[in-house]
């Protein structure tokens, strides 16, 4: 599965190693090689500098167990009184200095390859929320969230966990095999980090400025990952899935996508049912906003507060929608009028609204929600 | 009139007093130095406890025994415990025991000061571990305490925890103050500076680190202050601040912290080594010189905990060169230690145990280190459990094995009694086989995908998660079996001659043990 | 008989655990001050302590400093001694120049690359993408967010009260050398009146600052909530004002200790120690001016 790297010096370095270390790879004991050339790079790299450090480590050690067995008082060995020798502590200053000349070289077009994300043909705005991703097809004006979909009672342990624990979402990011991806990253938030080690990209993804970062996916298949900063409780529950698809099949998908997002505009037109809204409603606030509300409303004061039998939900409703559409500054309560649909919006709100006992019996529709966002 | 109130301050120099005061007002250097390890055995006690809560819920996928919010809490206050109450200090509380006994001086500079820089901690602390039980929490946000998770997302415990690290702060300092005065001004007549001891040697350069970057916290936590509290944007973008802005200054002081953390025992140990090898140690002169070049260095690097943040690529390169570098002054003092070692008389005592595994073990998390130093290949470790299993090996088998040969090797001197020898080579072996088990699969885990500060995990990372649990919890455990040692030791057993291992050499082995309370008020003559 | 006299090491002394109480009373009565206003929770208690322990921290200090200078004019000190604390004060100014030098280094990252990345110039341009409409400059009076971060209308310019500023810090620098050359020379009422002018230059510089803090929020907009600029002005300024407030304080107690016929013309560390801080003021200061307000 290796892909032929234009390395010579690690090849050759690793060459012993590398047939034994993919298939430990599968005990997880190993780093993978994966399936871009960057992270066969890297790949190469790793195996090259652990070999020279099992190397120091061997004679360094076996120096020292030598002396452990064979200079023991108990064996009568009398000790020597050198306590210096510059020949020696001149070699074993330079020798390690070229070591690590030698060990930068190939670090050193490695990471000038990495830093060049030009020449893109497809670029994706990731966007790291508290607890999720959000990927933004540049070109093609369509975005969607990914959210984990691992079951609550799975993780509290109430259901048997499943192969992809923790590491499956209901969107995946698709892209097309063989052409250059470039990620731009940033964050809603707190700053966090994107990372799919089969890709061996990692970077983070900083609220207010946008990071680069590109992969050339050699192999088709579906790549996991997991955010990489702490960025508060949901840092371990915000996977990333990749899924890398002939061209065709990615074309397809884009179309598909552009369509989808075209419905959903028209749907904020539509007459909705306080059913339908509450259907919806139900979906986005278990995706969305249950994570800090809790799916029975009763939030964690003070940080989050409740939404069964709060004065918000059912009170005014201007000023419940002015707290979802526009967040609470100061606070981890985020503008959601950036991050959902009208429908999404509507639906939600309603929800809250009449959801746990509130029953205010009121009902939002997409189109109330376009024209308050339009004041 | 000066001579009459001289003679009256030298008769005046009985035992110490008696009651809680002794230890409230003195400014004995001994008894402070007491102070500090015994506060930093309760620290590492009570951090370890943390550390029993992680490895609790993280031996089984899933969440069983406390939810996220919680866990983040627990992992945050285990390392702000373990670096600034355990590890700190405890090399503070070893400086202030040895460093005037090994240059021949009567005290600390700076004795009253001294004194005031320890009770500062506890209070710190008090400070700092109330917030467990503050409303909204403890701080959960690591202990390097990113923004903007740590300012405008963090509890509001956090302006607790912000002022506890200033007065943590001007303890380091003003002990780092009072560690160069006395080894720059106090030393005994005879004592250049090339003869001082190695542990010597690493202190002063610490507390020359300690005054150069704690101040940089300082500001650091003040900036973060400012923008919890008045507005200002200097780690907002929306205002022209960055969030990235806030780990250089981090990092500037973070790094340097960690060499703080390990100088010390580099001192130590090559005081061991040189006693149980009964052979002098080998480099005395480039072993400082490469103390100094790591120091140097250590300011340079920062950035490499940064691999991923988006540096232009011309820095990155520079980091990752500058801290390739730091590989060759630690190279030579392990060789050092090894020559030292090579065709000596060696007898393996607790200290001798602890000082090998010690170069083993801190060897190893220096490799993990070097790798980490390839930043390329740092994409696929970075805020994995790679970089958790390198930080604990040079910081378990470093610097905590480093202190507990340090401690076994000045016990007799500090107490008049030998400690227990079977308890503690127990204590050792436990101790060497919980640490291994509880990180070295965490190499692997880092290596197969699992990222650091996660309360769960995916199904491939349970089974190594499961043995580094089971080895912690056996590393928890053994260091009970340290404090009985200890508390044994202090009660009694084998009478300590002043010189208890064959092969020490030192002014602090002419006087007698247990020292007396008031040594060298006149000091030695050095050849 | 300098070299005959023992190094002086206090017995049992109540100042450090007194200043431990004072210290964490002040601190942590600051940060209840802090986090219950911004809970909109009553703040008295949390001043109460806060006041009480400033009471503690003046009792220690003087009765700490009390002890030294007794146990200095009573000729305790020995030449090591006093090497001791000259040692330990260059020490602390070095740390302070640490504490100073995160601040300038927060200046030169935001001005190098923060602001031009977010004004899309330079290695990380791209972040402009998120700043529509946001350029580059500095003094930076329009942020990226203006609605979050207002900013100033105009910033202060280095020559008008800047300008006096650093001619005074300058000239205070110089009349205090000229007080301790005085005091060298045995000259006590000369030293007496350059000492004075010294302490007068510093309280100048105090109101002067006050009154351009006045200026920069009444009428220039310029806040700590103006964005970068704001903060990374208000920091650097405002650090180096409470030190030379300190300093002041310290020019001051000297002043009284000279009434006193405290110092002799070759034992003087009280004074040299405060000469020290105070020239290290007065070089702060001369950084501020070059790289705050005029570059």
């Amino acid at each position: 599965m290796r892909v032929q790297t234009k390395r010579a010096l690690p090849v050759v370095a690793v060459a012993g190693v590398a047939i034994p270390s993919v298939s430990l790879a599968e005990w997880t004991i190993n780093m993978s090689p994966g399936v871009t050339e960057s992270s066969n790079q890297i790949f190469d790299l790793h195996m090259t500098i652990l070999g020279i450090c099992v190397a120091i480590g061997v004679v360094v050690f076996g120096v020292m167990f030598w002396s452990i067995i064979a200079h023991r008082k108990s064996r009568g060995h009398k000790p020597a009184n050198f306590h210096e020798n510059t020949v020696v502590e001149i070699l074993w200053t330079i020798i390690p200095f070229a070591i690590l000349v030698a060990m930068a070289i190939p670090a050193t077009a490695t990471l000038i390859d990495m830093y060049d994300a030009s020449d893109a043909g497809v670029d994706i705005k990731v966007t790291g929320y508290q607890w999720r991703w959000q990927y933004e097809y540049v070109d093609e004006e369509f975005s969607f969230f990914s959210n984990l979909t691992t079951p609550t009672d799975q993780i509290q342990n109430r259901q048997a966990k499943d192969k992809n624990y923790l590491l499956e979402v209901d969107n995946p990011v698709k892209v097309p095999v063989g052409e250059k991806v470039r990620f731009l990253l940033t964050s809603n938030d707190v700053i966090h980090s994107w990372w799919v080690p089969a890709l061996g990209v990692k970077k983070d993804a900083i609220p207010g400025f946008i990071n680069e970062a590109w992969a050339r996916i050699d192999e088709p298949g579906i790549y996991r990952g997991q955010c990489t900063e702490l960025c508060g409780k949901g840092h371990g529950f915000m996977p990333i899935v990749v899924e890398a698809v002939p061209q065709e099949e990615y074309q397809t998908w884009v179309a598909d996508q552009r369509a989808a997002a075209e419905r959903e505009r028209e749907l904020t037109q539509k007459d909705w049912t306080r059913d339908e809204l509450m259907e919806r409603g139900e979906s986005v606030y278990n995706t969305v906003c249950a994570a800090c509300h809790q799916p029975d409303g009763s939030g964690s004061p003070p940080a989050f507060p409740a939404l069964r039998g709060s004065a918000i939900a059912t009170g005014d409703i201007n000023a419940h929608t002015d707290i979802v559409v526009n967040g609470v500054s100061g606070t981890a309560m985020q503008a959601f009028g950036e991050q959902l649909s009208e429908v999404e919006l509507a639906a939600v709100i309603t929800y809250e609204r009449n959801a746990w006992g509130n029953d205010t019996g009121d009902m939002v529709s997409p189109k109330e929600i376009m024209e308050y966002m339009s004041e | 009139m000066s001579a009459v109130a001289d003679t009256h301050s030298q008769e005046h120099h009985h035992g110490p007093a008696s009651g809680i005061t002794r230890w409230l007002f003195t400014t004995n250097h001994k008894d402070i130095g007491t102070m500090y390890l015994i506060f930093s055995f309760t620290m590492f006690l009570l951090g370890g406890s943390m550390a029993m809560v992680i490895r609790a819920e993280l031996f089984q996928p899933g969440l069983q025994i406390v939810q996220p919010e919680f866990f983040n809490q627990m992992t945050t206050m285990h390392g702000l415990i373990m670096v600034f109450g355990a590890v700190m200090p405890a090399f503070v509380g070893l400086a202030n025991w040895m460093l005037p006994l090994m240059i021949g001086a009567p005290d600390m500079a700076l004795p009253r000061m001294n004194n005031w820089s320890f009770w500062l901690l506890p209070c710190a602390f008090l400070i700092l571990v109330s917030t467990l039980f503050m409303q909204g929490g403890a701080p959960n946000f690591g202990w390097t305490f990113y923004a903007p998770l740590s300012t405008t997302y963090g509890p509001p415990s956090t302006t607790f925890f912000i002022f506890a690290v200033h007065i943590m702060g001007i303890s380091s300092i003003m002990g780092a103050i009072n560690v160069i005065a006395t080894i720059l001004n106090l030393r005994a007549p005879g004592m250049t500076l090339m003869k001082m001891p190695l542990f010597v040697w690493t202190w002063l350069i610490t507390a020359f680190l300690l005054i150069a970057v704690m101040p940089v916290l300082a500001g650091v936590v003040t900036m973060m202050l400012m923008d919890i509290h008045f507005g200002t944007s200097f780690f907002d973008a929306s205002g022209g601040g960055d969030p990235v802005l806030f780990q250089h200054v981090f990092w500037f002081f973070g790094h340097p912290e960690v060499y703080i953390m390990i100088l010390p025992a580099f001192g130590a140990i090559s005081h061991i080594v040189s006693a149980f090898s009964r052979k002098p140690l080998f480099g005395y002169a480039s072993m400082v010189y490469a103390v100094g070049a790591i120091a140097l260095l250590s300011f340079v690097v920062w950035a490499h905990h940064m691999f991923t943040v988006g540096v232009p690529l011309t820095g990155q390169l520079f980091f990752m060169y500058a801290t390739m570098l730091i590989a060759v002054p630690t190279g030579v003092k392990v060789f050092n230690w090894v020559a030292t070692m090579f065709r000596g008389s060696l007898t393996f005592e607790a200290p001798m145990l602890f000082a090998v595994a010690f170069i083993v073990l801190f060897t190893i998390g220096g490799f993990s280190g070097l790798m980490l130093a390839i930043a390329p290949a740092d994409f696929q470790y970075h805020d994995t459990y790679f970089v958790v299993a390198h930080f604990h090996y040079v910081l378990v088998p470093g610097a905590i094995f480093g202190i507990f040969a340090s401690a076994y090797f000045w016990l007799p001197k500090w107490t008049g009694h030998m400690y227990d020898e079977t308890l503690a080579k127990t204590h050792f072996w436990l101790s060497f086989v919980g640490m291994n088990l509880a990180f070295f699969p965490m190499h692997f885990l880092g290596l197969a995908g699992m990222p650091r500060r996660i309360p769960d995990y995916a199904l491939q990372f349970a089974d190594f998660n499961m043995v580094s649990s089971i080895g912690a919890f056996l590393f928890g455990a053994t260091q009970i079996l340290f404090l009985f040692i200890v508390v044994k030791c202090v009660r009694g057993g084998e009478k300590a001659p002043a010189k208890p291992w064959e092969g020490a050499e030192g002014l602090e082995w002419t006087v007698p043990s247990p020292a007396p309370y008031h040594t060298f008020a006149t000091p030695p003559e050095v050849k | 008989m300098a070299q005959e006299q023992s190094y002086y090491v206090p017995e049992q002394s109540k100042w450090p655990i007194i200043a431990t109480v004072g210290l964490g009373l002040t601190l942590y009565g600051v940060a209840s001050i802090m986090v219950n206003a911004k809970q909109g929770e009553s703040t008295t208690l949390s001043w109460l302590m806060f006041f009480a322990g400033a009471l503690v921290m003046a009792y220690m200090l003087f009765g700490w400093f009390g002890s030294v200078i007794r146990e200095g004019r009573a000729g305790l000190y020995s030449d090591q001694m006093d090497r001791s604390f000259r040692w330990g004060m260059s020490w602390f100014i070095f740390s302070e120049v640490m504490f100073f030098a995160a601040f300038f280094g927060a200046l030169f990252y935001v001005r190098m690359f923060a602001v031009p990345w977010l004004g899309g110039e330079g290695d990380k341009a791209t972040a402009n993408m998120l700043w529509e409409g946001f350029q580059a400059s500095w003094p930076l009076i329009n942020n990226p967010d203006p609605e979050a971060f207002p900013g100033p209308k105009e910033v202060i310019g280095p020559w008008g009260l800047p300008f006096i500023n650093t001619i005074l810090l300058v000239s205070s620098s110089f009349t205090i050398t000229v007080a301790h050359h005085a005091l060298k020379a045995g000259n006590r009422q000369k030293l007496k009146l350059w000492l004075g002018a010294t302490i007068l230059l510093g309280l100048a510089f105090l109101v002067l600052q006050a009154e351009e803090y006045v200026h920069a929020y009444q009428d220039l907009d310029l806040t700590l909530s103006s964005g970068i600029y704001g903060s990374t002005f208000f920091m650097l300024t405002g650090f180096h004002g409470a030190h030379v407030t300190l300093g002041t304080i310290m020019l001051i107690v000297m002043f009284f200790r000279v009434q006193k016929g405290h110092f002799t013309e070759d034992s003087h560390f009280g004074f040299e120690a405060s000469s020290w801080y105070w020239h290290f003021v007065d070089v702060v200061w001369l950084c501020l001016f070059v790289f705050v307000y005029i570059i």
